[in-house]
């Protein structure tokens, strides 16, 4: 499974990973829907750093899409829903 | 479904719309390979503006430390003329500066980090180019335009998140070093006004050193006056060893010789 945290690189880890996974993703989600920057830094921050200390980077040179996109370490909530919603962040 | 794969799914379907667009998918192939290329040039000049940014706001600190320094120094110089007034007003505008430094040095931390972010997207986007341009030669030469596009859409979907993911950091850093030249530009704008004094110049000077300098140039007259009185009375080390040898009467033609001198 290749992760990708926006603005990082993409890191591979296993299928096994994804419960926990999960369950980090859905405290930034409600984070996000509560408006809650200070828990939203929080989760986010516990988000990534487990993706990254579980993770391997994924080789630079390949040309895979990743299956899971995490959003930047610095985002505000604002710019995590500008990416869900109109996707305003994303050019091209 | 999960934030994480949400966003995943927004990636994709920007790359995919960019692929249905072409006739022939392997038109796509060398489309997609010159945005790669612009996208490539766009990062390096992302990545030397703020380099440029970051020199400013270095230069702006110099500057301030400077001045901030020049300020400590003039309170000294004015609390030994005894001049609590003036050193209270120039440690007063240091108190300022110090803010300026402490903000302008944060600034610094935030361009920095941008810089080498940007760099390492630079590294990325750098090699999933190289390794696109070898699968389209391939794609081209070994595919008829109905095979290809399996293939293609394969290398297209892993460069086009790569793309949005450059795209995106740009957009970011875009827009952090806009907000924090305005600030430079203000900043360079109170430099130029005389406001902050600006310690390149060092002609124009400011009204603290100019009180300082026709204070001490008071002194100095001072100074030179006392010398120029000690002169005419004999220093005391000669008056006494030369006491017993000349009379009076000599003692008095001697200081009408130096008076002459």
């Amino acid at each position: 499974m290749i992760v990708r945290i926006l603005g990082e690189g993409q890191f591979d880890l296993t299928d096994a990973d994804l419960d926990w996974l999960n369950e980090l993703d859905t405290a930034v989600e409600t984070a996000v829907e509560n408006g809650d920057q200070a828990a939203f830094e929080t989760a986010l921050a516990a988000l990534l750093d487990a993706v990254r200390s579980h993770g391997a980077l994924h080789e630079l040179d390949a040309l895979d899409p990743s299956d899971l996109i995490l959003p930047p370490a610095d985002a505000t909530i604002d710019e995590v829903r500008a990416i869900l919603g109109d996707e305003g962040l994303i050019p091209g | 479904m999960s934030m994480m794969k949400r966003i995943s799914l927004i990636f994709q379907s920007k790359a995919n719309k960019a692929l249905d667009r072409a006739e022939d998918p392997r038109e796509t192939l060398d489309y997609s390979y010159q945005r790669q290329l612009d996208l490539l040039s766009k990062v390096r000049r992302g990545v030397a503006d703020v380099a440029t940014s970051r020199k400013r706001i270095e230069l702006q600190v110099n500057q301030l430390e400077q001045q901030s320094q020049k300020l400590s120094d003039q309170a000294q110089k004015a609390i030994s003329m005894n001049r609590e007034d003036l050193a209270r007003e120039a440690l007063t505008r240091k108190s300022g500066l110090t803010g300026q430094i402490t903000d302008l040095k944060a600034q610094h931390a935030q361009l920095q980090g941008e810089e080498e972010k940007l760099t390492l997207a630079q590294q990325r986007l750098q090699a999933k180019v190289e390794a696109f341009r070898t699968r389209k030669e391939t794609i081209k030469a070994n595919y008829t335009a109905a095979e290809a596009q399996t293939k293609i859409g394969e290398a297209m979907s892993g460069i086009g998140e790569e793309m949005g993911d450059v795209g995106m950091a740009i957009q970011r850093a875009e827009d952090k070093t806009a907000n924090m030249q305005a600030r430079a530009g203000a900043i360079d704008e109170l430099i130029a006004s005389g406001a902050l004094d600006d310690a390149s110049s060092l002609n124009r000077g400011d009204d603290i050193s100019r009180e300082l300098e026709s204070m001490s140039s008071q002194a100095d007259v001072e100074a030179e006056l006392a010398a120029l009185k000690g002169l005419s009375q004999p220093s005391q080390p000669q008056a006494i060893e030369g006491g017993d040898i000349l009379s009076p009467e000599a003692q008095k033609a001697t200081e009408n010789r130096e008076g002459q001198a």
